[in-house]
């Protein structure tokens, strides 16, 4: 396997292109990245701009308590995809003297398809996330801390571990952190793939060092998590944002969506597909998707039209062009049938045929499923063969009821966990919005008669 | 992947005196020793490109678990590979961010040049090619690994260079 092949050139996404006054009154995650000009790789640049300031503070200053408090007043809401407040999160875990040990636990995960947004926080800004998660597991008085990390994101560990190394010599990670008596040490597990790691019990079971499957819930993971004890799971876009909380307050927080949503805080938002300019920028949450692809991403790539757009990533339903003025936060996105999810939209241009896309899709889920549940490991397979007959212009009569019919059995509510519900809500969105598209898949019907069934 | 095992089942397993301390060290990182199984997988397949049978029972009785255990872990992880490879793994990302930017092309391409299919692996034992999900770089498909190494925004006519760089 070895080879002497040079690494090749470290690359990151375009971050906040074309985007002015980035500070960190505006952009807490990305102001110190995008002000720096590079990645922030050593400690001294990294504490020249404020780093490590948060929790310097928080063990000063705060109690655990009043961590959790602030989180929970800034109304903070996960960004792995299911938007649960962080703060309602925390509030469940058991705390005192008699709580025994509790582990806080990170979600680098990242393999929903469209989404690349925890790679650049990690690969540029390492130290962040190192703060952000000693931060979180003073708040709910955590023994250990861990970054589960995808096996693939090479440079993230690497920078992840030299930050861990740096911050234990600066007496930020292990025992008596900053003399107050408080402890905690911090370890990036890397994962060997498979994307249902990414949810949250399959991953306590694989760091367990169990095959991923999901666990039954309840009870939750604040409640019996990692090693049966008490854990809280969180985005690595999540857990960034506590820094700056405790630094500039709840309010402060509340404040940067400029009143255009509800939700609290910037989001970074990405576009992919054939734009002009594909990337991440940190935006006010609630800007719209019109603002995100056409001032930002510079629109469709010359000769494109935009068809339709998968608002946060491949287990988000379809939105269309009719949707592109909506607030992209958690309730408007909700209201109107899809999911904001991991807020990273990809577009899907005129050249696509949407039956293929749709396969494409419906391909990921099926061999991503951990097998657990009989309607997920075989409705999945079964969905991808319907799609490719339907795709080749060889479906039968009945097979988009039995679609639909998929959509209804591998719902909400009917498995384990929400991998088949995330894989029925592009399928669903499309039939809903495609039809004829699907319709035209449908062998005519003399040449069923005639015999054409051998699939 | 189609190849012949050598290794038989119940030969010891001789296991390398770093490899072991390494995967003795992880398990400080755990309060259970189980934990370490995947470490300890990666630890064995970064020796041999694949984990072979007779490993199976050696970690197993390092963690003090039972060899179907590790076995369960290590097929379900797609990362770790129970069957011999090549001396260079290709995965490439054909999740729909990739598919987008037209994977499908690029993939084709290199299995032409290379003359195999998904999940084979090249006569002369230069090349495995497997598929794989989202890599996380969408903005910069299509996208495919080499061992360790990410290439983005990939055209079918930079294949020959890149796989040039791969003995
Ligand atoms: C199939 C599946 C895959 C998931 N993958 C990820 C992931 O890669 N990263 C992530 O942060 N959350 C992922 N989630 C969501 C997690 O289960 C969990 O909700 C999240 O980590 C909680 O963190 P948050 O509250 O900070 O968002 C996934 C969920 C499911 C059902
Ligand atoms: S829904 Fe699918 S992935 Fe989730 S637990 Fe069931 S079988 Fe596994
Ligand atoms: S879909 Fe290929 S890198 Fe994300």
């Amino acid at each position: 396997m070895s080879s002497n092949v040079t690494r090749p050139a470290f690359s990151c996404s375009e971050v906040n292109r074309g985007l002015t006054n980035i500070g960190p009154e505006t952009h807490p995650l990305t102001w110190r990245y995008s002000t720096h000009g590079q990645s922030i790789l050593d400690i001294k640049t990294y504490e020249a701009m404020e780093g490590y300031a948060a929790l310097r503070k928080a063990l000063t200053e705060m109690k655990p308590a009043d961590v959790q408090a602030e989180i929970k007043a800034s109304g903070l809401r996960g960004r792995g995809g299911a938007g649960f407040p962080t703060g309602v999160k925390w509030s469940l875990i058991p705390m005192g003297p008699d709580a025994g040990a509790k582990y806080m636990v990170c979600n680098a995960d990242e393999m929903e398809p469209g989404t690349f947004k925890d790679r650049m926080l990690m690969e540029t800004n390492p130290h962040q996330l190192v703060e952000s998660m000693i931060v979180s597991a003073y708040a709910i008085q955590a023994k250990r801390a861990y970054i589960f990390l995808r096996g693939e994101y090479i440079e993230a560990a690497e920078r992840l571990n030299a930050a861990i190394q740096e911050a234990h010599a600066a007496g930020y990670l292990g025992e008596n952190i900053l003399g107050s008596g408080w402890g905690v040490d911090l370890m990036v597990h890397t994962g060997a793939g498979r994307y249902i790691c990414g949810e949250e019990t399959a991953l306590i079971n694989s760091l367990e060092g169990r095959r991923a499957n999901p666990r039954s819930k309840p009870p939750f993971p604040q409640i019996a998590g990692l090693w049966g004890r008490p854990t809280i799971v969180n985005n690595v876009e999540t857990v960034s944002n506590v820094p700056a909380i405790l630094l500039r307050g709840a309010d402060w927080f509340k404040g940067l969506s400029q009143g255009l949503s509800g939700d609290a805080g910037t989001k970074l938002y990405g576009v992919s597909g054939r734009v002009k300019h594909p990337g991440l920028w940190e935006l006010p949450i609630g800007i719209t998707c019109r603002e995100l692809l056409y001032n930002h991403a510079g629109g469709m790539r010359e000769g494109l039209e935009m068809v339709t757009w998968l608002p946060g990533g491949a287990s988000t339903d379809f939105l269309m062009p009719e949707h592109l003025d909506l607030a992209m936060d958690y309730d408007t996105i909700m209201k109107n049938g899809s999911r904001l999810g991991t807020g990273l939209i990809m577009v899907v241009d005129n050249r696509h045929n949407i039956v293929s896309v749709v396969r494409n899709l419906e391909q990921f889920f099926a061999r991503e499923s951990c097998g657990w549940c009989t309607p997920c490991r075989d409705g999945l397979p079964w969905t991808v063969k319907l799609l490719q007959s339907i795709e080749a212009g060889q479906g039968q009569a009945g097979d988009l009821e039995t679609l639909d019919q998929m959509t209804r059995f591998l719902g909400p509510g009917k498995t384990f966990c929400a991998l088949a519900p995330g894989a029925m809500e592009p399928l669903q969105s499309a039939l809903k919005f495609f039809r004829p598209e699907f319709e035209k898949g449908i062998a005519a019907a003399d040449s069923q008669q005639s015999g054409n069934s051998f699939r | 992947m189609n190849k012949i095992i050598l290794t038989q089942r119940g030969a010891p397993y001789e296991m390398a005196a770093e490899d072991r301390a390494e995967i003795e060290h992880s398990l400080h990182h755990y309060d259970d020793p189980r934990a370490a199984s995947i470490d300890a997988l990666k630890v064995i397949q970064r020796r041999h490109g694949w984990v072979p049978n007779n490993a199976i029972r050696e970690i197993a009785l390092i963690l003090q678990i039972p060899d179907s255990d590790v076995e369960g872990v290590a097929t379900f992880y797609n990362r770790i590979y129970r069957s011999p490879v090549g001396r260079h793994v290709i995965t490439v990302c054909d999740s729909i961010g990739c598919f987008l930017t037209g994977f499908e092309e690029v993939y084709a391409a290199l299995q032409q040049r290379l003359g195999i299919k998904p999940g084979q692996t090249t006569s002369d034992n230069r090349f495995t090619l497997i598929p794989t999900c989202c890599l996380g770089a969408c903005d910069r498909g299509p996208v495919l690994m080499i061992n360790d190494d990410t290439y983005f925004n990939l055209t079918v006519d930079q294949l020959d260079a890149l796989l040039e760089k791969y003995a």
